[in-house]
């Protein structure tokens, strides 16, 4: 039997707003009813590092999501993107912010950073990609730091949650003054991915 | 109602939903935020909530809270129970008064911890109950339920959450928080309050006495469930129950499945799992801990049993388990395909582990420190987010909270000549630091101590400390002085000094080094995590045309410093700190005005 109805995993480097994201989505899965599960990064790995969380709506099993069984990988960065892409299930789907962020690594010249379509090419052959340039539309928006409702919103198109209770469960999260840039920010990146 | 809590919020939820009047800690991670959420309510509710100023103070609070007659609760990471070990393990001993319950979370994998110790075995080792939670619902109910075993026991109970308890979210069913219950004072008894030795043999025996009692209660308890079917069989514990269940529920198998919440474990429902089956897996994380009492029970009413797990090597001892790891575990029994995730070409990928923050001191006090005690000198650290500097060649030791002192100490007496100057944080200072401070005045040892003062416990979210001035509550406290507390304990050399400042932390820490004895340094700068949640903004810095490209500042590891096209330049992420503009050896770093 299929043991939850869509299982999200959201990755991304500390500092990104992932877990505001999986904060929604509970919220709103909350509202709708469905049971929801999701694991967090906290302490020492959140400082810069790579971040991963594992939301699963409708799920009453654990929060983790099994690596091949993500329906949905949304990476806020793009070499977060392969980092954590055997996590994908066959057919699932990559939604991808193309703005990448250097880890120290490479501005002190120890790596290199990779060209986009060599990292999202691997994931092409198994699971659908969509990229978006989220940073820049959430500049558009009004506000850099939006970049994650942005993802949110091209999320939205993905997930067994009415979008009303998304936008409700936002608005329980973020300041009143931030809610029309945030409003914006969702908008434009459901339509992104269109 | 219905709520999407964070475990360490459902369990501080069932804190107050238990009616809990006092409450302690030391934050450590992944521990940290029970603690966090009961601060709120300590005005509200008329609760003691505090951070103490360690793990061992924390357990001593929460006992005399206790035997004033009030329920209490401490909160811990799992080796800040090495810490509380002293009173842990005689309070089993003397016993409670108002129910106590024990919160020690382990970190399976240890993402943010020095080493993967499983809390089941302390809770063996007193001879005291142990739940283990499956997921925050269970968690918020086992802690309403340990505070009523506690009274009914008269013993301490554990809670055992780990990271994927208490840092998972879910869907949580919240009930009504009791107002607190005030204890009815302290009550005179010394022969069960005073650990003499006269007065502990008895109590021995009767701690040794109350374990049928004891396994009586876990038996009927509602955390352990048992579903007989198949000859093949699980029994798991924690969320290890919950990616078994889910892997006979996806391979619909017709397995016998025994879910256990407690240790130690439901004698009678694992004898019947044994008797029923011919082959029964063992899915626990960490140590052997049920897997023992499995073999036990095994070898005594079912002898042929084919037991899968930990010994037989189908499950690792080591690690965090994962839900794909135990599916193709219970597969492997069942007959069924395993599955493999996709292999992907992650190698081209650059590394991005965890650093400092852009405009951290900690970065900028060690650069002083090197430059003025040299890359050969011998630099002991200790346990905050400064042990991730350990690629600058300031961070030659981490073993715990507060050893950077005691084991430079142990260096310079143990025969090493070179200079030697070891580091810690202001929090860690107070934890366990001023004991290996004193101890090194008073045995001589001639090294550097730098406390790295952020005026916060910044690793684990920013926590007070009494150097903070600011209690738990957010409610104003005495404040000590790190300076007036080194020379007290007896070090002769005591200087402040702010790493922005580079030359003049520079000088500071030459002067220390060139010092006959003990030497202090206080590297005093608040957090930059902190400073701007508190509002503060500097301009930020630029990299002007005329860089040469010679990669000093570069190397000096800011995230806010990139290297394109053979130059320097400053990103986004600049905090305006000034420190690359000291380090530019031609002046090509500039404010942005």
């Amino acid at each position: 039997m299929k043991t939850s109805q869509s299982d999200i995993v959201i990755v991304g480097v500390g500092g990104q707003g992932v877990i505001l994201i999986s904060d929604v989505l509970g919220r709103a899965a909350v509202k709708a009813g469905l049971p929801v599960r999701g694991a967090e990064t906290h302490g020492m790995a959140q400082r810069g590092g790579s971040v991963i969380n594992h939301t699963r709506i409708g799920c009453g099993f654990s929060p983790m999501v099994a690596e091949g069984g993500a329906d949905v990988l949304l990476a806020l960065e793009p070499a977060e993107a392969l980092r954590f892409g055997q996590y994908l299930a066959p057919g699932g789907v990559a939604i991808v912010n193309t703005e990448r962020v250097l880890p120290v690594t490479v501005t002190t010249g120890v790596s290199e950073y990779p060209d986009l379509e060599s990292m999202l090419a691997p994931l092409r052959e198994t699971a659908k990609v969509r990229t978006l340039a989220a940073s820049e539309l959430a500049r558009q928006a009004g506000t850099a730091q939006a970049m994650n409702v942005v993802m949110l919103g091209a999320l939205s198109r993905y997930i067994p949650i009415p979008e009303d209770l998304l936008l409700e469960a936002l608005k329980d999260v973020v300041p009143p003054r931030y809610m029309e840039a945030n409003m914006k920010a969702f908008q434009l990146g459901k339509a992104e991915v269109q | 109602m219905r709520e999407y809590l964070l475990g360490n919020v459902a369990i501080a939820r069932g804190i107050l939903e238990a009616g809990c009047g006092l409450a302690s800690g030391y934050p450590g991670t992944p521990s940290s935020e029970i603690v966090e959420s009961l601060a709120p309510w300590a005005g509200e509710q008329g609760m003691h909530v505090e951070w103490s100023v360690n793990e061992k103070v924390a357990m001593e609070v929460a006992i005399g809270g206790s035997w004033a007659g009030t329920r209490s609760v401490v909160t811990m990471k799992h080796v800040g129970l090495n810490v509380a070990a002293d009173p842990f393990m005689t309070l089993a001993y003397l016993g409670v008064g108002g129910g106590l319950v024990i919160i020690s979370a382990d970190d399976p994998y240890c993402h943010s911890s020095q080493n993967e110790q499983d809390s089941r075995r302390y809770a063996q080792f007193a001879d005291i109950p142990c739940l283990d939670p499956a997921d925050p619902q269970e968690a918020k109910d086992m802690a309403i339920y340990a505070f009523g075993l506690s009274e009914k026991l008269n013993l301490p109970v554990m809670l055992r959450p780990t990271t994927r308890v208490s840092h998972a979210r879910s869907d949580v069913e919240t009930g009504t928080i009791q107002k607190p219950s005030q204890g009815a004072g302290f009550d005179k008894n010394p022969r069960r309050r005073v650990a003499l030795p006269v007065h502990v043999r008895p109590l021995h025996r009767e701690l040794l006495s109350k374990q049928e009692a004891l396994a009586g209660e876990l038996e009927s308890a509602p955390w352990n469930s048992l579903t007989l079917r198949g000859d093949h069989g699980i029994i798991a514990s924690g969320i290890s129950g919950l990616y078994a269940g889910e892997a006979i529920a996806r391979m619909d198998l017709n397995l016998s499945f025994l879910r256990v919440g407690t240790f130690p474990p439901p004698f009678e429902l694992v004898k019947k799992m044994v008797e029923h089956c011919n082959v029964l897996m063992v899915v626990e994380e960490l140590e052997p801990v049920l897997e023992e009492q499995v073999e036990r029970i095994a070898l005594r009413y079912n002898p042929g049993l084919k037991i899968l797990g930990k010994s037989s090597g189908a499950l690792p001892r080591d690690g965090e388990f994962d839900l794909l790891q135990v599916d193709n575990a219970v597969a492997t029994m069942a007959g069924e395909q395993t599955r493999s995730a996709p292999i992907l070409p992650r190698e081209i990928l650059p590394p991005r582990p965890p650093s400092l923050c852009p405009g951290c001191s900690h970065r900028a006090t060690y650069y002083a420190m090197r430059k003025a005690f040299g890359r050969d000198a011998v630099y002991p650290s200790d346990i905050g987010c400064y042990t991730m500097a350990v690629g600058m060649g300031t961070v030659d030791t981490c073993l715990c909270m507060g050893a950077s002192i005691t084991v430079a100490s142990g260096i310079r007496f143990g025969g090493e000549e070179r200079p030697i100057c070891c580091s810690l944080g202001d929090s860690t200072f107070l934890h366990s630091g001023l004991t290996g401070l004193l101890n090194a005045a008073y045995n001589k040892a001639r090294i550097t101590v730098a406390v790295l003062d952020n005026s916060t416990t910044a690793m684990t979210g920013h926590q007070p400390h009494p150097g903070t001035g600011v209690m738990a509550t957010g409610e104003a406290t005495s404040r000590v002085s790190l300076e007036e507390i080194s020379r007290a304990l007896g070090a002769g050399l005591v200087e402040t000094v702010s790493p922005y400042d580079l030359d003049a932390a520079v000088q500071t820490f030459r002067r220390a080094r060139e010092h006959p004895g003990l030497s202090v340094v206080i590297a005093e700068q608040a957090c930059v995590i902190g400073a701007r949640r508190s509002g503060e903004r500097r301009r930020p810095f630029r990299v002007r045309d005329s860089c040469t490209g010679c990669k000093k500042c570069v190397e000096f590891g800011c995230p806010a410093i990139e290297f394109v096209d053979e130059k320097a330049s400053i990103n986004a992420l600049c905090t305006g700190c000034g420190v690359c503009a000291q380090i530019c050896p031609i002046g090509s770093v500039e404010v942005v005005e």
